[in-house]
Formats: structure tokens, C-alpha cells, sequence
């Protein structure tokens, strides 16, 4: 179960795995996301959205930047390996209609698990317009991917590297001035995904965004997940992940998602020198065979 | 409550010598209920208070053989066994309480086991005093369920002797039916369930949410009260006995009911789902950073085993004082998990007073000799947080106990204007659950009521053909032992149907 099949590194820490899970890539939409964990005893039950899947294979394809320790793991597992928990496909998949024009700003990562819902709105007759951005060219994903399913493309990087030297707010600003979403989707960091939401709102032009809190079941069973959403408190593995942007609390979401970061980075730490001090082993092991 | 701690040794050293006083007599014949009733009730060895605080080990040790058969000398035998009418199951306790006071504890874990499928779990779990020991003469007659002859302890002894001498047999399966039952969620209702199904000689697969299986008995109640081990023999037993168990398998997302009954060919299915839904009390502050649901809290240490910092990566959050909110079982679960996670105090919020305290006497027992703080008639309306949106404390209302309604209870009242605030870092609501909503919105036609439970008849069949369901999904939350009665009744309802050709 869960055997990797492909793995392509992306950029410097981001990495592109395709598994087996014959269930969750006949069931999955776009928008829904897994949960996995990678050793039953000791490990972190993570969430990754689906950035793919292939039901006739039976595979699915997750997309994910290296930067916690479970992350950090899975980007050592190579083809052949074998996920040791995946569960899937979880939350309410995305509400598709033709809305007319969609505008899909991704972020970072947030390119990943808005490749999915881009295919969708394009299935559903929407014209797309896409926005990506990233901090510099290298960091920047699936462009390809993207461009093949929007109708049109609009590339920024901070540093000015690639596309345009702009953050994703502008570009989105001018499409809203000139009258032309019908629908905005925002997935990325979520300071962007608040900035995209604030840039829209005097537009009175409807923003979802996907958002990706802390998890442990994915079920609604502990409501670690949740999030307040306009008045109400709504768990995001269930009731998510996506949400009207312009009613979302980010503060407190961004707040929650750093509950634990101390000891996050502890663990990071000391994975990132584990696998440091490994490679250094290996390499000298190397040597000595040679 | 907590009078001095005593030992394990000196209350084995005491019950061996009541045992040398009583037994002898008792074995012949010749022990009147009058001394019977002078036979002081058999203290639970327990880990010292101030060391079990620290650790994850189970808090009650069990009796040694000469405790169970003191305390078993307590029973009067009553003709009428009044006991019975108490237990959801309807063991035949007097039976198998007689049976252990003759040292014959083969034969009294074997009768238990003609009624109840998880002796060593319901021993340790059930709440007694509002069950068998409520009816019980011995207790009656002391005006307190808890002086009643300790039955749930017995039981717990007759099975952990039969179980660490590895002689608990594997149940034999009658011969291939050719029906194929599919069994979701594998909490007690579900695991009951399956092993009667499959003896029935169905082929049997449970569906499990969760990397492993055992539902609140693993991920809910601690290590400290129920040993996971314990648990998870019971799922080897199964799978000794030919159940299949997917593990990560999500009903109504990875599958439907649909799926199940048309693509994957099962002939029947038992939803036995739990009430996994915590609820909230939606005052202001809840979503504050410090702020878990008891379930949450429960499931990072118990099934993630949070507490094991060293090797673990699930983290728990560090908490210097904790309230913990309500009066169940899981508030007392939350509140000493708290304290073992490294909490240096913990307090307990609830509305009404001790004597409504949902939770076993037991565990409260427990909890106050841990040093957990006990605040009652008090209700929180406010969560109050720092600027970094992290809890800071919690503004609390005080009440009162008002005139007796028409039921004889006394409610609790609020008082105007009498506010509290307690500094605290870290807030657990522990309310209890109501019942996960995914199945019932990914299946047509399945009837609910308006709280959200599956609505069954007398023999759990549901508004669906072939779809039958038991345990917190059908009952609210409720017990381990009442989902174990569930679960087998629908097993029994599944197989007389299947024969019979009720869905053919
Ligand atoms: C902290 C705590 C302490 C408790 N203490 C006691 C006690 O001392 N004594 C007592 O008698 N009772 C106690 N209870 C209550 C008792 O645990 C429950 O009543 C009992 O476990 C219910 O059994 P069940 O089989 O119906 O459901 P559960 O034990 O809840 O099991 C349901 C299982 O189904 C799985 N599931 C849910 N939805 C799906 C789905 N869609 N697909 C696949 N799988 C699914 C869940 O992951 C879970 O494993 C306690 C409960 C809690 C939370
Ligand atoms: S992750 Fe537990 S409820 Fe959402």
C-alpha cells in the first residue's frame, strides 16, 4: 500500500511524490486533501492536498516543500518506498460551476493544490486566469502545468527574477479594477491568502481560500483544525478547506498555527541534523570504500 | 476522600488474613450473611499518588487472588440477584462472584464471557456504582452504591488472570457461510460486532477512520486507566479469529455506504461510527491559542503519545495551569493527562456540584488525590486572552443550587453578578461528544434524529436495507459497555436476517 512510484525534485526544497492509492484517486475532487504519517509509532499525522491523481493508475501525486520534520522525512523516501498511513481523501471538495471569469492566485506551494481546482473551473467552462508567484525563479512550480489549463498566465516573482516584479496583490488588483473576476481562488501562505481576500473585498468580488491549519484526524473528531469563520467556528478538515475569504479570521489562524512552533523547530533541528550528520557518515563511508 | 495511601503490600497482607478468618468458613458451608456483611470492602491497590502523577502507568494495580475472594465473600448471594437487572449485559454476577470465591476462576471468567465480550475492559471502565452496584444489596443497606461488593473488581481480576496466563482461547468460527458483512468504526461496538459476526461464520472487514483500530478505548481513554495492550489483544484476537481490519479507511470519503453495498459486494453492513463530534460552549475566546477540545488534548497523548517528547513527534502543548471544563470521564481523562504532561496545576470547572459529576466515583477519587482542584457551581463565560491571542484566563460565573425541579434535582442557578477569574494558560472543554456527521451526510435515505444519531428499531436495523448500527452513533455518548450490547445485538439481528433471507 501507498508504494511511491515517481518522485522529481521541484526547486531547492520542494518535491513532487506520486503513490499508490487506488481509493483515493478514484473518490478524490478537486480541493481535497490526505493525511499521512510516515512511521505508526513515533511519527506526525500531516495534511497535503492533492495536487493530482490518476484514477486508471490508481495513483495520487502530492506536492510538498521540506520544512518540518515530517516534510524533511518524506523527501528522503525515494521511488519504491512506501508511505507507511494514508488517509483520504478528506474535506469538502470544491464548489465548481461556471462562474465566468475565475481568477486563481496561487502563492509559493500554494501553486500545488491550486493545480487541481484550475483543472476544475476550466472543466466547468470558466475562463482562467492564473496568477503564480514565488520569492524567485527557482522557487517557482508547475508553470507548465498551469499555463496549459489557464487561458492566460500572469507570472510574479519578489525579486523580479522571472515574470513580473510584483506581489500577487497587484496583478489581482488591476484584473479587479478592470471589472474582470467573477470568482477569485487564493491559495498560499496565509498572510497572502489574507492580503488576496483584503484586496478583493472593496470589489465586493467573491474569494475562496484554501486553508491549511494543524490537523490530527482530518475526521472533525478533535477540532484542532478550526478556524472562525465570520461568527462561527467551523473545523477546516471538514467543513474546509476552503472558505469565503473576506469572513475568515487569518489573525487567529495565523495565531493557532504557531501553537506549537517552538517545539516545531526544536524537531526540525534536530532532524535536519540527524540527516546531516547520516549524509556526512555516508560520504565518509564512501571514501573509506574507496 | 483520599485517606492515607495505603500499599500494596499491606492491603495483600490484610486480605490474606481476612482470607484465613472467612474462607476456611466460607468453603464449608458455614459463613452467615451477618459476618459476610462485617467484611470490610477490598481496597484497589493503587500506585502511590504522588508517583503515578508523573507517569502513563495504570493508576489501579488489581486485586491479588486472596482480595478477590475476600471481596467476593461480601456477596450475599441474594435469591432475587438484583445485580443482574443492573448490568447492561446481564452477566450473571452472583454466578461468577460465587465462582470466585471458591478460587475457581476459570470457571468465573467463562461465565462473565457468556454475556460480555471485553471483561478486562468493562472491569476497569464501566461505571459500576450507577450499574450492578447500584442494585446491590451490600450497598443498599449502607445507603452508598460505592460500599457495595466491588463486582467490577472481581471481574477484572478473574480476566487479567486468564489473560496474563495466555489462556484466552481464540473463539471457533462456524463453517463459511458465504455472506459477507461489513462492520465501520472499531470501538467496542464495532469490535463486539465483528467478533460475533465472523463466529456466526460470516466473512467479516471492519473500516477504520484511524491507523489503528480500538476507537475511544485507544485513542480516548488513557494508558493510565486502561492499558492499550489490553486493547489491542482483543484486536488480535479477532484477527486470529479471520477479521479483516482496513486501518486509514474513511466511510463516506474513501468509500460510501453506496460503495459498499454495491461495488464491493457486502451483504450487510454495522455502522458503529461512535459520537466523535466535540462539542464547544461557544463563549468568547474558545478558538484562542491554549484552548483544545478534550479530545484533541487526548488523542496527541494517547494515541499519538504526545508524552513521549523524546521519541514522538506529535506535539503537545506546554501548559503550566490548566482548566479543564465539565464532570464526565473525559474531563477527569483531560485533567490528569494534563498533570502528567507536566502541568503544575489543574483545575476542574463544572456547573453542578460532585454528587451530578457524570464521571465513575473512581476516577474523581483519583483525580483529587492527584491534586487536581475541583471548583464547582461554576460556569465559564469568557475566555480571556494576551495580545499574542493566547489564553491568559478564564472569567467564570458562580451558581447556586436552586429549588428542586419536577424530577427532585436541584439545578443550578447562576448568581448575578458573581464573576471569578482564574489565570490560567491553557483551556480544555471537555463537554462531551455528540455524533460525527459524515456518514449521515454521505448516505441517502439514513434516518437521524435531531440530534444527529442514527435512528434504529428494537434490533438496530436502520432506515436502509442491510445497513444496521449501535454504540454513541445510535445512543449519544454513552458506554463502552452499552456499545458492546449494541454491537451484539445487531450481530445477532444481521445473522438471523442474512439466514432467513430477509434482504434476498
Ligand atoms: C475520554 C473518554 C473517556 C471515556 N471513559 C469511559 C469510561 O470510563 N467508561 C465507559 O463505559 N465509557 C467511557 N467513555 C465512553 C465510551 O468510550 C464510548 O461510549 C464507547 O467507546 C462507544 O463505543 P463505539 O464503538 O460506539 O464508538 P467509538 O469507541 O467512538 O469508536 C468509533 C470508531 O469509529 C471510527 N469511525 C468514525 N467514523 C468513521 C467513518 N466514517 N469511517 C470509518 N471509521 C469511523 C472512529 O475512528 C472510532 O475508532 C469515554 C469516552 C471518552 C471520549
Ligand atoms: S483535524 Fe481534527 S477535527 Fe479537523
Amino acid at each position: 500500500m501507498n508504494r511511491i512510484v515517481d518522485k522529481q525534485q521541484l526547486s531547492d526544497d520542494v518535491f513532487r511524490i506520486t503513490f499508490e492509492a487506488p481509493y483515493i484517486a478514484e473518490a478524490r475532487k478537486a480541493g481535497q486533501f490526505i493525511i499521512l504519517q510516515l512511521d505508526e509509532n513515533f511519527g506526525e499525522r500531516i495534511p497535503l492536498t492533492i495536487a493530482d491523481a490518476d484514477e486508471g493508475a490508481g495513483t495520487v501525486t502530492v506536492i510538498f516543500q521540506a520544512v518540518g520534520k515530517t516534510t524533511i522525512r518524506l523527501s528522503e523516501h525515494e521511488v519504491g518506498d512506501s508511505i507507511a498511513n494514508v488517509l483520504g481523501p478528506l474535506g469538502t471538495p470544491t464548489h465548481l460551476e461556471n462562474f465566468g471569469t475565475a481568477v486563481c492566485v496561487g502563492g509559493g506551494i500554494g501553486v500545488a493544490p491550486m493545480h487541481p481546482i484550475v483543472q476544475a473551473l476550466k472543466r466547468a467552462g470558466n475562463k482562467v486566469i492564473t496568477i503564480m508567484g514565488a520569492r524567485n525563479k527557482d522557487l517557482l512550480i508547475l508553470e507548465d502545468e498551469m499555463k496549459r489549463w489557464s487561458d492566460e498566465t500572469i507570472v510574479c516573482t519578489d525579486d523580479g527574477s522571472y515574470g513580473r516584479k510584483d506581489l500577487v496583490t497587484v496583478p489581482l488588483k488591476e484584473l479587479c479594477e478592470a471589472g474582470v473576476p467573477d470568482i477569485v481562488f487564493g491559495i498560499g501562505p496565509p498572510i497572502m491568502m489574507k492580503f488576496v481576500a483584503e484586496t478583493t473585498r472593496p470589489f465586493g468580488v467573491k474569494t475562496m481560500v484554501s486553508l491549511n491549519t494543524i490537523m490530527v484526524d482530518g475526521t472533525g473528531m478533535c477540532g484542532g483544525c478550526r478556524v472562525t469563520v465570520g461568527d462561527e467556528t467551523k473545523f477546516v478538515c471538514v467543513d474546509g478547506p476552503e472558505f469565503d475569504g473576506h469572513l475568515v479570521d487569518f489573525d487567529n489562524m495565523m495565531a493557532r498555527q504557531k501553537a506549537y512552533k517552538k517545539q516545531e523547530s526544536i524537531a526540525r533541528d534536530s532532524c535536519r541534523a540527524n540527516s546531516a550528520a547520516e549524509a556526512a557518515q555516508a560520504a565518509a563511508a564512501g571514501k573509506d570504500r574507496a | 476522600m483520599s485517606e492515607q495511601h495505603h500499599t500494596p503490600e499491606e492491603l495483600a497482607t490484610e486480605a490474606t488474613q481476612l482470607w484465613e478468618t472467612w474462607g476456611p468458613l466460607h468453603m464449608a458451608g458455614d459463613l452467615k450473611n451477618k459476618d459476610r456483611r462485617q467484611i470490610p470492602q477490598q481496597e484497589m491497590p493503587a500506585q502511590d499518588p504522588m508517583v503515578r502523577c508523573t507517569n502513563q502507568q495504570e493508576v489501579a494495580l488489581g486485586y491479588t487472588a486472596e482480595q478477590a475472594r475476600v471481596e467476593a465473600l461480601r456477596c450475599l448471594n441474594c435469591p432475587n440477584a438484583p445485580c443482574i437487572s443492573g448490568c447492561p449485559v446481564s452477566i450473571d454476577i452472583p454466578r461468577f462472584v460465587m465462582q470466585a470465591a471458591a478460587g475457581e476462576f476459570q470457571e468465573s471468567i467463562d461465565t462473565i464471557k457468556e454475556s460480555s465480550l471485553l471483561p478486562a475492559i468493562c472491569g476497569r471502565v464501566c461505571p459500576q456504582e450507577a450499574q450492578c452496584m447500584l442494585k446491590c444489596t451490600v450497598g443498599k443497606a449502607a445507603r452508598d452504591p460505592m460500599k457495595s461488593v466491588a463486582i467490577g473488581r472481581i471481574e477484572r481480576y478473574v480476566a487479567d488472570l486468564e489473560r496474563e496466563a495466555g489462556a484466552v482461547k481464540t473463539p471457533e468460527v462456524a463453517p463459511d457461510t458465504g455472506f459477507k458483512v461489513g462492520v465501520i468504526g472499531s470501538g467496542p461496538a464495532g469490535l463486539t460486532a465483528a467478533a460475533d459476526l465472523r463466529k456466526a461464520g460470516h466473512q467479516v472487514e471492519i473500516f477504520e477512520a484511524f491507523h489503528k483500530p480500538g476507537g475511544v478505548m485507544i485513542y480516548g481513554i488513557p494508558e493510565f486507566r486502561l492499558p492499550k495492550q489490553i486493547v489491542q489483544e482483543e484486536i488480535s484476537g479477532l484477527e486470529a479469529m479471520g477479521v479483516k481490519i482496513h486501518t486509514n479507511f474513511l466511510i463516506g470519503r474513501t468509500r460510501t455506504i453506496e460503495d459498499l453495498l454495491e461495488k464491493d459486494g457486502f451483504d450487510a453492513l454495522f455502522i458503529g461510527s461512535g459520537a466523535g463530534l466535540p462539542r464547544f460552549m461557544n463563549i468568547p475566546g474558545e478558538n484562542l491559542v491554549g484552548v483544545f477540545s478534550a479530545n484533541e488534548y487526548l488523542t496527541r497523548s494517547n494515541l499519538m503519545k504526545a508524552y513521549d517528547r523524546e521519541h514522538v513527534d506529535t506535539p503537545i502543548y506546554n501548559s503550566r495551569e490548566v482548566a479543564v471544563l465539565g464532570g464526565g470521564n473525559v474531563a477527569m481523562d483531560a485533567a490528569r493527562m494534563a498533570l502528567r504532561i507536566g502541568a503544575e496545576k489543574v483545575h476542574v470547572v463544572y456547573r453542578r456540584t460532585r454528587t451530578e459529576m457524570p464521571a465513575r466515583v473512581e476516577e474523581v477519587d483519583h483525580a483529587e488525590e492527584e491534586g487536581i482542584e475541583f471548583h464547582f457551581l461554576s460556569n465559564p463565560v469568557e475566555i480571556l486572552g494576551d495580545e499574542e491571542g493566547k489564553v491568559r484566563a478564564i472569567r467564570c460565573q458562580r451558581y447556586e443550587l436552586g429549588e428542586p425541579d419536577d424530577s427532585g434535582r436541584r439545578r443550578p442557578m447562576p448568581i448575578e453578578d458573581d464573576y471569578f477569574e482564574m489565570e490560567v494558560d491553557t483551556v480544555i472543554p471537555a463537554l462531551g461528544n455528540v455524533s460525527n456527521p459524515l456518514i449521515r451526510q454521505t448516505t441517502d435515505n439514513l434516518d437521524t434524529n435531531k440530534w444527529g444519531n442514527i435512528t434504529v428499531d428494537e434490533e438496530n436495523r436502520t432506515s436502509i436495507p442491510r445497513v444496521y448500527a449501535g454504540g454513541d452513533i445510535v445512543l449519544g455518548a454513552a458506554t463502552v459497555i452499552l456499545a458492546m450490547g449494541e454491537g451484539r445485538r445487531a450481530a445477532a439481528a444481521i445473522t438471523e436476517d442474512l439466514t432467513a433471507g430477509r434482504w434476498s
